[in-house]
């Protein structure tokens, strides 16, 4: 297949062994459903939080965990805290995200707002430039995707990549974290 | 600085003052009540009013009863609104949440000296001053959010002149998402709308245009490409999310403001579907029909609509009333030849989509829905939302 965003020609979606294990363990949902659909919200909403859990906790029970969501009351609006550990030193970062109206046939659209401009791996906003595989792969998993795969799939290998460059490149720097 | 200096500044930066403000000066015509097709030199419209004399637009005065609504103000939605602008569009409703930067200065309409302002302020400021006839509205907001797309979706139901829905409306982004959320208000709203874009890689574009039920609608079927007809392997994307040039850009812009003119004013044939690739100079044409599996419900319920209609008609007898041209003498021996080809059999990836031209492929393809009750689904038990939300706090 042709990948919608950089074109090149995937015989099949390159997601590692390691994601691809994540990926099992993390509860798939079921129900199609978008903030502008009242009740049917309310359900996939339940099914996000469940998801979610399920998957921090895996994280956890790894000693693998990386982030922290919550959302307002309507779900419509995420935040939170992503860290990203990188020779023996923990970088934190704040996430945001909104839910779109088309949700969940589109993704969630992650940003780390104060990275916004320090790499061109981001679009206005600090939100995260992750169309290359991530995008035709969720098309192809709606609705079964949620909150956690995006995170899974999307921000994770993101981090894994940006973070150590910016590091490198001196664009982001450790700061002592107060007790 | 001693006094004489600071005198000496002072004078300078008046001279500045002055100098700015004698380059934006208020605007440089009144309006004009009634659109005239009198050839001199002073009137605006005279070029425009000669296509009605030349036979090509039936009434063009029409144009300014018309509403556009248009959807990103980006490479070619700005160029879309000024064409339109100069063309004397009744009313312009521009939708955009981005400031201008200098980065987009490779592309048309801005200038660097906007850079930090709105682009729909600073569109609107521009475009006033071009043709002052035009009425503008501008919202300067994300149409995806929840917040925001209510207010999008009764805009587009009544921004018109006569406070009804807008003519069409032009969806001009750069994502997938904002897509989307066009297609998913105008299916609501029944909408004839229209989709633009350009490739990442400033190659190819394309437009589309959508009328609910009748033709396919954005999301019943994945996106889609128009072949580059290179290797696509050699396609590098290091370090950068999209290249953009102005050409691509204008080319496009203009692909779609011809369709919208034609529409508009009722003359030629309007594109289904018109592709663009730079590299060869291809432009695929074709149309397809509704996706009867579409995701989108309200596609599914125009499409029923129109079957409905199409139904309820009485069986027009087509009379081919299509004039033959003949020219007096034609010495050179010059003919047209028909170059569509009409419906091209499809292999591969695009086997899913009927009809899809030579050239242009899906982005993507997408499989026959699973039973999704297996034993990875979630399983919903009886804890509340608010108990799940104080779970995951916890943690």
């Amino acid at each position: 297949m042709i990948c919608q965003c950089c074109s090149l020609l995937h015989t099949t979606i390159m997601v590692d062994d390691a994601t691809r294990k994540t990926l099992s363990n993390i509860p798939l949902l079921k129900t199609k459903a978008g903030p502008r659909d009242k009740d049917a919200w309310v359900t996939r909403l339940k099914e996000e939080y469940q998801a979610l859990i399920k998957y921090v906790q895996n994280n956890k029970d790894a000693d693998n965990d990386w982030f922290r969501l919550e959302s307002n009351k309507e779900g419509t609006k995420w935040f939170g805290k992503c860290w990203y550990i990188h020779e023996l030193l923990k970088y934190e970062f704040e996430i945001e995200f909104d839910i779109p109206v088309t949700y969940p046939a589109t993704a969630p659209e992650i940003a780390l707002p104060e990275l916004d401009g320090k790499t061109a791996k981001m679009y206005r906003g600090g939100r995260i430039c992750l169309t290359d595989h991530f995008k035709p792969l969720w098309a192809r998993n709606v609705p079964r995707f949620g909150i956690a795969h995006a995170m899974a799939l999307g921000l994770g290998p993101w981090l894994a990549v940006e973070i150590p460059d910016m590091i490198q490149r001196g664009v982001v720097t450790y700061v002592e974290k107060k007790s | 600085m001693s006094e004489e200096e600071l005198k000496s500044r002072i004078l300078e930066l008046e001279e500045e003052v002055k100098r700015l403000r004698s380059n934006n000066v208020t605007p440089a015509r009144e309006k004009i009540a009634q659109m005239s097709g009198e050839v001199v030199d002073s009137n605006p419209y005279s070029r425009l009013m000669a296509l009605k004399r030349m036979g090509i637009v039936e009434d063009y005065e029409k144009i300014r009863t018309h509403t556009v609504a248009v959807v990103g103000v980006g490479g070619v939605g700005s160029v879309t609104a000024e064409m339109l602008t100069r063309c004397g569009i009744g009313k312009l409703i521009l939708f955009d949440y981005d400031k201008v930067e200098l980065a987009n200065m490779n592309r048309l309409f801005f200038q660097p000296h906007q850079a930090g302002l709105s682009k729909v302020e600073a569109a609107a400021h521009t475009l006033q001053f071009i043709n002052p006839d035009v009425t503008f509205e501008t919202h300067n907001y994300n149409i995806t959010t929840v917040d925001n797309f209510d207010h999008f979706m009764e805009r587009i139901r009544c921004g018109s002149l006569t406070s009804g829905p807008v003519d069409i409306v032009l969806s001009c982004v750069d994502n997938y998402e904002a897509r989307m959320a066009v297609n998913r208000a105008c299916n609501e709203l029944d909408q004839t709308w229209f989709e633009s874009g350009v490739s990442e890689n400033a190659v190819s574009g394309h437009i589309q245009y959508l009328i609910p039920g009748e033709t396919a609608c954005f999301d019943c079927a994945p996106p889609l490409v128009v072949a580059s007809q290179i290797d696509e392997r050699t396609l590098k994307r290091e370090g950068v999310c999209a290249a953009s040039l102005p050409t691509t850009m204008g080319i496009v812009a203009g692909m779609l403001v011809q369709n919208v003119l034609k529409y508009l004013l009722k003359f030629g044939q309007v594109s289904y579907y018109l592709g663009y690739n730079a590299l060869v100079d291809f432009f695929p044409t074709m149309m397809m029909r509704p996706n009867p599996h579409c995701d989108d419900t309200w596609c599914r319920k125009r499409q029923a609509e129109y079957a409905e209609r199409k139904a309820s008609q009485p069986v027009e007898k087509k009379e081919e009333k299509e004039e033959e041209v003949v020219h007096e003498d034609n010495d050179w021996g010059i003919s047209l030849v028909d170059e569509t080809s009409g419906e091209e059999p499809s292999t591969g990836a695009t086997a899913q989509v009927a009809g899809l031209a030579e050239g242009i492929t899906l982005a993507y393809e997408r499989p026959v829905p699973a039973n999704d009750d297996s034993a990875d689904t979630v399983q919903v038990d009886d804890t509340s939302l608010d108990d799940l939300m104080a779970q995951m706090k916890s943690i």
